[in-house]
């Protein structure tokens, strides 16, 4: 991973993101009916800065894993570590953005954006980092409004800036933009690269797409159905930023649907 | 034809009066300021006299009035019991004249239909309200005339509207003083049931072991009247008026502690998530997130609260306590005297309309967030 990091010349690492470390994690749900296995003997690492995506049949589990990650729920069995501390509890270095923006309807934009520090009892001293998460996302302009007046596209964009305004090492991303319509989204997509590049930031993405976590990550780790196992690999050593009509990312595309059972639409 | 009519009737168009086409007044008046100097103002002069139509439904208000006040003035009353000529007749009637004549104005002002400010804002009140006044000025006419001239509503149980003047005027200060007293009653009991209430139905939303002792005293003690309670309350209770302190405020607490309940329980989950990610501690997750979520259905237990305290207070001031509006109604009964009963009921009625308004523009004040709540 140090290789590809430094192959990339991506901004230095050191402090701004956090080395995640997931061990022989496995998790099972309490049903009315029993136990429900959701996650088998899952084993990742995160390096520092590193972007990595999360791509698996619907329901087979990846977003409990990215609440385990963010330390909401209690794993099973097995160990997550975040620099070498185990995760028990959220803690506002790993910030979540979810497939609903979850804004606040009650507070306008702004105080939605400066939720985390309000929270933390920073907000007086570190009020000027609210405008400038705004400003990151080109929202300055949108301070005041309240959320049902906003685009689903504006809508998550205030999302990513309550997120950022916290400034996370490990930045958790479920879906952020699996409710936008296309166009917004693929702007959306180079937002984000350009977001991480800037910030450094680690990045744990789920998504359904494939070209979106080629477009993104830097590796794409794939699941299989509940409960989920991870099957597959693929290092996209590509540069950023990436054009969606890279041969490489093509190629890979291609690897990954076969590899999921659907290559014969290829 | 038919809709023509009514949208006359209404005050929204002029009776028959459809022969020029004017353009919008967005379009028109840029129109008018963007023309040079010496020309423009002569021509917004002229624009603004070509706008002018009289405000002939408003002649429906002064007609109204006018017979209000000549029935007032001269018939003679009808001698029914005790007196012969029932007091301020003559005021009343006069009154009724003086705002005819006031409507005859408004109808002119009314005639500019595109003038601005307080002026314009004045005649556009008078064409919206013109229908009510209206209305008004026949009921009491009909009133007037079944009771103080023909005397087929009889008294003492009916009264013409002119005998209420007198009460206001004789009666006036045991009446304010009513007001005065229900009014800081329900207020002592609605607050404190409406912050009890808050607390207690968000502590049984937010904690399982609160919620597993509360609630079912709240379902097996919550749906019983709290009038049923007030012969006991005032054997508890030091003074008749702790206990309808006491009394009003559980029947505003209760529906204000259901609704707070089932609004903290429907808040999304989401937020919790969202807001214990970035690092809220519970007191955050309570006070910033769960009680301002939960804030729309509070609203809705205060409303329901409110109706209900009502009706405590006046069964409460006619039952034990004694001042207040309710112990006026009694008072009035006792010496069959129905037009102080009347008067009080149109003061109860000003002043419970005016809680609800006042609730009304606080919730809109407190959810300006909301998008498209109903308004008042």
């Amino acid at each position: 991973m140090v290789e590809v990091l430094e192959r990339e010349s991506e901004p230095a690492t050191s402090g701004v993101a956090s080395h995640i470390s997931i061990n022989n994690l496995s998790h099972w749900f309490e049903t009315p009916t029993g136990a429900l296995q959701v996650l088998d003997d899952v084993n990742l690492d995160i390096a520092p800065g590193e972007f990595v995506a999360l791509l698996g049949p619907s329901g087979c589990g990846k977003s409990t894993l990215l609440r385990l990650a963010a330390g909401l729920e209690p794993a099973t069995a097995g160990t997550l570590t975040q620099d070498g501390r185990p995760i028990t509890e959220p803690d506002p270095s790993r910030i979540v953005v979810f497939q609903d923006p979850t804004l606040f309807p009650w507070r306008t934009v702004r105080d939605n954006v400066a939720l985390g520090l309000e929270a933390q009892g920073i907000l007086k001293q570190e009020g000027a980092r609210v405008d400038a998460a705004l400003k990151k996302v080109g929202l300055q302009d949108f301070a005041q409004v309240y959320p049902h007046q906003l685009s689903g596209g504006m809508a998550q964009r205030a999302a990513l800036a309550r997120a950022l305004v916290n400034n996370p090492k490990l930045l958790i991303l479920d879906e952020p933009l699996g409710k936008l319509d296309s166009l917004t989204r693929l702007e959306m997509q180079s937002e984000l690269v350009a977001l991480w590049r800037k910030n450094g930031f680690s990045a744990l993405l789920v998504t359904h797409d494939i070209e979106e976590a080629l477009f993104l990550a830097q590796r794409v780790v794939i699941f299989s159905p509940r409960p989920a196992r991870i099957v597959a690999e693929f290092k996209v050593d590509r540069p950023y930023p990436r054009h969606r009509g890279d041969n490489v990312i093509a190629d890979l595309r291609h690897e990954i649907l076969n590899c999921m059972g659907l290559g014969t639409s290829w | 034809m038919s809709v023509m009519s009514s949208a006359a009737i209404l005050g929204q168009l002029p009776i028959g009066a459809t022969r020029q086409k004017s353009p919008s007044p967005a379009v028109a008046a840029p129109q008018v300021s963007r023309g040079s100097v010496a020309p423009g103002t002569a021509k917004a002069i002229a624009a603004s006299a070509g706008d002018f139509r009289f405000y002939w439904f408003g002649l429906f208000a002064v007609a109204a009035w006018l017979a209000l006040g000549f029935i007032a003035l001269g018939i003679p009353d009808k001698p029914a019991g005790f007196n012969d000529v029932w007091p301020y007749t003559q005021e009343f009637g006069m009154g009724a004249l003086v705002l005819s004549a006031l409507w005859a104005v408004l109808s002119v002002q009314a005639g500019f239909r595109r003038a601005t400010g307080v002026f314009g804002r004045i005649g556009a009140m008078f064409r919206y309200v013109a229908p009510w006044i209206v209305t008004i000025g026949i009921f009491l006419a009909v009133w007037e005339t079944l009771t103080a001239k023909t005397g087929v509503l009889e008294p003492p149980f009916f009264a013409p509207p002119s005998s209420l003047i007198d009460i206001y005027v004789s009666d006036y200060a045991r009446l304010a003083e009513s007001a005065f007293n229900s009014v800081k009653l329900l207020l002592e009991g609605v607050i404190w049931g409406a912050v009890i209430g808050l607390a207690v139905g968000v502590a049984i939303g937010w904690s399982r072991a609160i919620n597993y002792w509360v609630h079912p005293l709240l379902r097996f003690l919550g749906p019983l009247p709290p009038t049923a309670l007030l012969p006991i309350a005032f054997f508890f209770f030091p003074s008749s008026h702790a206990a309808s302190v006491f009394l009003i405020a559980l029947a505003t607490g209760f529906p204000v502690a259901i609704l707070s309940w089932s609004g903290v329980a429907s808040v999304n989950k989401a937020y919790y998530d969202v807001a214990r990610t970035m690092g809220a501690s519970e007191w955050f997750l309570i006070f910033r997130v769960a009680i301002p979520a939960a804030l729309p259905q509070v609203f809705v237990g205060l409303f329901m609260g409110f109706g209900a305290s009502f009706v405590v207070l006046v069964v409460a001031e006619m039952m034990g306590v004694k001042s207040g509006l309710g112990w006026y109604l009694t008072w009035a009964q006792g010496y069959a005297a129905y037009v102080n009963m009347y008067a009080g009921l149109i003061v109860m009625t000003i002043i419970f309309s005016s809680l609800i308004s006042l609730l009304f523009s606080v919730r809109d004040r407190v959810l300006v967030w909301q998008k498209g709540t109903v308004k008042w």
